[in-house]
């Protein structure tokens, strides 16, 4: 008894991404990263707490230009992270679970996303 | 019929022995960190700038010291909690998982102590 020609049911590689996906696995690399972000974080605070010497080391590390992308992937980590975070708690109080719902409020959290790191980094300059 | 026993269906806590905690945990912190992070993101916009002496003066301020305290545990907590999926999803080996937990808590607990450590220094030195 062969089952070689089942059919398959359809696979990521084969399938047509809703936008729920795309946003759901961004969810976990965002959170991911902004991990990476806490020990950025730590590092700040401990080389403030060294001293002088140790703080100049951590600034020059983050005013090269590997620093200062990492920090732009962070604030959209972050507010990518916050955005979408809200979405799931308003989910999980049973709020805007249908499709249409869910397909909307996607781009709004990207909308967020990209209007709330643009106004961090405008406060910020 | 069903093979639970009386015990296990009054406790709800399931097979993995700790029922929804795990869960709750992780919307406690994330509501925590709504608010920490958000006051975490306006104080870096609004440093006036960088420098040891302006970094410094900004973490010892009484409000911002307790704040910072507040975000470490929070954002140490809820990061754990997150990569403790992470692992749980894609690391199987039972040995290497095991010690990828562990390594990822001991990191967590490290991070938290570092950082309450150095906040608390600057706070009260100043």
């Amino acid at each position: 008894m062969s089952n070689d020609d089942r059919p398959l049911s359809p696979h990521i590689s084969i399938y047509r991404w809703p936008i729920t996906m795309v946003l759901s696995i961004l969810h976990r690399i965002s959170g991911i990263v902004l991990s990476v972000g806490f020990v950025v974080l730590v590092a700040w605070l401990f080389d403030a707490a060294a001293g002088p010497e140790a703080y100049t080391v951590f600034m020059s590390v983050m005013d090269s230009l590997v620093g200062q992308v990492m920090l732009i992937a962070l604030s959209f980590a972050f507010f990518y992270h916050l955005s979408n975070g809200a979405r799931h708690l308003l989910w999980d109080a049973g709020r805007g679970l249908e499709k249409s719902q869910a397909n909307q409020s996607s781009w709004l959290v990207l909308i967020a996303t990209v209007v709330l790191t643009a106004l961090f980094w405008w406060l910020a300059s | 019929m069903s093979l639970r026993t009386p015990l296990g269906r009054v406790l709800g806590l399931g097979t993995a022995k700790d029922g929804t905690s795990h869960w709750w945990a992780q919307r406690v912190s994330a509501v925590a960190l709504i608010f920490l992070g958000s006051w975490f993101a306006f104080l870096l916009a609004t440093m006036p700038g960088f420098s040891h002496a302006e970094a410094v003066a900004a973490i010892g301020r009484p409000l911002n010291s307790i704040l910072l305290l507040l975000l470490s545990v929070s954002l140490g907590y809820h990061s754990y909690l997150g990569i403790q999926v992470v692992i749980e999803d894609y690391v199987h080996a039972p040995g290497l998982k095991v010690i990828t937990l562990l390594l990822a808590r001991f990191a967590h607990v490290l991070l938290v102590v570092v950082a309450l450590f150095a906040v608390l220094k600057i706070g009260l030195n100043a």
